[in-house]
């Protein structure tokens, strides 16, 4: 049998919505940036100096603990998400 | 020889590595299914095949780094058994931290395609026996993450430690900016790890065995490998 899922007083499955952003580090080149960073420049985007791209990961949770969430996307982020060689993450529980 | 050659859904040099394998030692390698737990009795060479495992998505081997089967290639790592991982194999074994760095996107963002020089640093490892040490050979290249970087005090040990095997260079075995085709730090083409025992390597030897194909400058690689193997049973 599956464990039941997390549920509110009216019986109702309990999701958590959450994010996880990837950066590059600091001083880490990146290609893919600096050809963004190029493109915008020939399609004539005034003003950007420097373009970094990362990931964005919108993660659910069950159950409602937002610390124990906090601590789920951690360890997902450090497992696999992020390379934390080259990478930085965010974790936000958003609700 | 009892090679395993790994199989990670999105491989696709696999039976290019097998097939070498069989021609240069006379034995043929187990195919291994990255869901197995355990790499088959008497295994005395690991290889991570090249491909594209997992279509590349998230990082490049990072999901074929945590399936089951590589906790048993730690575990035949750290006893000391020999693992070759060629191309996207060399990213998984960085993904699963048996080598240090990662491999990013090649310098010129292109998808490259085509023959390398290399220069062999040494020729005092298994890997390497067949060669001569600044011996130049030719193999061929197939990636867009092969620009190998690593913070600077990785490199200074890699370096420090002679870990370097191979390096892009010219056909004269000059280490060149114009010949270094993905950008890598020193143009590091292949590391092997701090016990000498896994090497990990942009090009493809595997590619270059055999007369009708035109070079056969892989082979020491595999016959090397035999040799040491041989005399190690």
């Amino acid at each position: 049998m599956f464990p039941a899922p997390a549920s509110d007083s009216y019986g109702k499955p309990q999701v958590m919505k959450a994010r996880v952003t990837v950066t590059l580090k600091t001083g880490i080149l990146d290609p893919q940036g600096k050809a963004i960073e190029g493109a915008l420049r020939s399609l004539g985007v005034e003003g950007v100096t420097s373009v970094r791209q990362g990931k964005v990961f919108d993660i659910e949770i069950d159950g409602g603990d937002p610390k124990k969430a906090e601590a789920l996307l951690k360890e997902a982020a450090d497992k696999l998400l992020a390379n934390t060689v080259i990478e930085n993450y965010r974790v936000e529980v958003v609700g | 020889m009892k090679a395993a050659v790994l199989v990670f859904p999105g491989i696709n040099r696999e039976r290019d590595m097998a097939r070498t394998l069989r021609l240069v030692s006379g034995s043929q390698p187990n195919m291994v299914w990255h869901a197995e737990h355990e790499l088959p009795a008497r295994t005395d060479l690991v290889v991570v095949p090249g491909g594209f495992s997992y279509g590349d998505y998230l990082r490049c081997g990072a999901i074929a780094a945590r399936s089951p089967i590589m906790d048993a290639v730690r575990t035949f790592a750290a006893k000391g058994g020999l693992v070759l991982g060629v191309c996207n194999g060399f990213q998984i074994l960085c993904e699963a931290g048996l080598l240090p760095g990662v491999l990013m996107r090649n310098e010129n963002l292109r998808f490259i395609c085509r023959d390398v020089y290399l220069k062999v640093e040494r020729s005092d490892t298994p890997f390497t026996r067949g060669y001569n040490a600044g011996q130049v050979i030719r193999v061929p290249v197939a990636h867009g993450e092969g620009n190998y970087i690593a913070d600077g005090e990785t490199i200074a040990r890699l370096e420090g430690e002679g870990r370097v095997i191979f390096r892009y260079a010219s056909p004269d075995g000059m280490i060149d900016p114009n010949w270094n085709h993905n950008g890598a730090i020193n143009a590091i083409a292949g590391i092997v790890s701090e016990r000498g025992n896994v090497l990990g390597m942009m090009p493809h030897p595997e590619n270059h065995v055999e007369e009708a194909i035109g070079r056969t400058d892989g082979r020491g690689l595999f016959a090397g490998l035999t040799e040491a193997l041989g005399r190690a049973a």
